[in-house]
């Protein structure tokens, strides 16, 4: 079995250092499994956030050689053990706690700043019906497993930080883009998306397409369609005189 | 045993932990954009080096509005400027290159960008990108008229040149592969997608929205390769006003039915 040099960021808030690790991996295995490994042979207090090892709960997010991963995604095969050591650190956007494991709680306040689904009335048997071509769109957007990997390679709040609380970032476009294209809806999320959440700020450089474990096409298919409403109704001076001309 | 190491994420420019050559791609980019877009800003006011021979004519220069008059600062070639230029300037995978290799906001994912504060597209002057949509706008008017060009390639009027009548040459085909790459990169447009679709919330509700979604699908299709018809288009329209001068020119020659 191939023994791998890894170099593991060890610290807190207030300061830390990258330390390495002689560890030995099995055939098949993951990052998380030598973390795991790492962390019953030689570490015991290294701090690890992890639930599902199974790519679903989002919870292990990191950076490995500097590309934000989930680290139980991540294969030890991609790897050569002789090529230098794997760098594995906690995410770089949000607040470090300990060691990999970082405070996401940024995204948790964003989330509540978006109103919920709010559905208009039931017709008349009480129900309500959809066709699938109408939420296919959304079925997408809801493979999310908030892994917030997105939010952290965003450079928006990534390199500035002072954009935190005018930007949600793209893990809340495809949030609001899910809703804004539901069927049965009835909420207008596009002054939330422009002014609150900041889309404008977003220059779509698909960072956020790139690292998403669960593929889902962030730009091409919420971001993008969502800065194209905000254009309908903020930029698009022919629409608006239609709008005005419908009495809308 | 464990060993110290430096320190941890560092913050500013180009400040990265990728061990990969991420640098290529940024690099590649925005050379890539400085040879083909600086041949096509000069091409537009390069009108002294003939652009049209027999049943050819450069789709920088389509359409001709008025003769060459040898200036660099009119051109017939100057309303490209009104649609297809702005077209392709805000064009969402265009502003994905240009951020990324140009602006270097940021250079590549998760190496530091440039700019010590941020607002992207939020106010002036990148708030303009929002005008995509007009462009496209034009940039579709432009579609029947390239292909105006391409026909109009397979028969030559011009009796001072070879035989006049209906041919083929080399130079038709390339006119034709340019207008349906551009035609490609103009339906696969994110805004042309939006436009014919992707704005409604139910698809579903009405026969005309039920139509609308087949076109969106189409444009969906065709969105997924946004990139490539970008770039095969753009290599095309430059390969196409090259060859065509290069014949205009008598620096080589076009095989051809005419016999010029």
């Amino acid at each position: 079995m191939p023994t791998f040099n890894m170099r593991v960021f060890r610290g807190n808030k207030d300061g830390g250092e990258y330390r390495e690790y002689a560890v030995e991996a099995e055939e098949g295995q993951v990052i998380l499994d030598v973390i795991h490994t790492l962390q019953a042979t030689q570490a015991q207090d290294l701090a690890v956030r992890w639930n599902c090892k199974a790519g679903k709960c989002g919870s292990c997010s990191a950076e490995i050689n500097g590309k934000p991963r989930l680290m139980c995604m991540t294969r030890m095969s991609l790897f050569d053990a002789a090529a230098g050591a794997i760098t594995v650190s906690p995410m770089k956007t949000f607040p470090l706690i300990k060691d990999l494991v970082t405070d996401v709680s940024f995204n948790y306040e964003i989330a509540k700043k978006i109103p919920a689904f709010k559905p208009r009335a039931p017709e008349a048997d009480g129900t309500y019906r959809m066709m699938q071509e109408d939420i296919d769109r959304g079925q997408e957007f809801r493979k999310c497993i908030e892994c917030f990997l997105c939010q952290d390679v965003c450079h928006v709040i990534r390199d500035h930080a002072e954009n935190q609380p005018k930007f949600a970032g793209p893990r809340f476009f495809v949030r609001l883009a899910e809703l804004d294209m539901h069927p049965l809806d009835t909420v207008d999320r596009l002054e939330l998306a422009r002014y609150d959440a900041g889309i404008g700020y977003c220059n779509i450089t698909k960072c956020c397409s790139e690292v998403c474990p669960e593929e889902i096409h962030i730009t091409d298919n919420a971001i993008i369609p969502l800065k194209e409403r905000v254009a309908d109704k903020y930029y698009d001076p022919i629409r608006w005189i239609g709008r005005k001309l419908k009495g809308k | 045993m464990a060993q110290a190491v430096p320190a941890a994420h560092r913050r500013g420019f180009l400040s990265t932990l990728r061990i990969d050559a991420w640098w290529i791609e940024p690099l590649l980019v925005a050379a890539s954009l400085g040879i083909f877009f600086g041949w096509l800003t000069i091409s537009i006011f390069l009108d002294q080096w003939a652009f049209e021979i027999g049943p050819y004519i450069s789709p920088v220069y389509e359409p001709k509005l008025f003769e060459a008059k040898g200036s660099i600062f009119i051109s017939p070639a100057m309303v490209v400027l009104l649609g297809p230029v702005p077209f392709r300037a805000t064009c969402y995978y265009y502003r994905r290159a240009y951020y990324r290799s140009v602006f270097l906001s940021p250079p590549a994912c998760a190496v530091g960008d440039i700019g010590k504060t941020y607002k992207g597209e939020s106010g002036m002057p990148l708030i303009v990108q929002n005008a995509h949509r007009f462009f496209m706008y034009v940039a579709l008017l432009f579609i029947p008229i390239l292909w105006y060009g391409a026909i109009k390639s397979f028969w030559n009027s011009d009796d001072t040149i070879g035989d006049t009548g209906i041919g083929i040459g080399l130079g038709s085909v390339i006119l034709c592969l340019n207008a349906f790459l551009l035609m490609m990169y103009t339906f696969s447009c994110h805004s042309l997608r939006h436009f014919v679709g992707g704005g409604l919330d139910c698809f579903s509700c009405t026969k005309w929205t039920q139509a609308r979604k087949r076109a969106w699908d189409w444009a969906t299709l065709w969105n997924m390769r946004h990139r490539a018809w970008a770039w095969s288009s753009l290599v095309v329209i430059v390969f196409t006003d090259v060859y065509i001068r290069l014949v205009a020119n008598d620096v080589i020659s076009d095989p051809n039915t005419w016999g010029f």
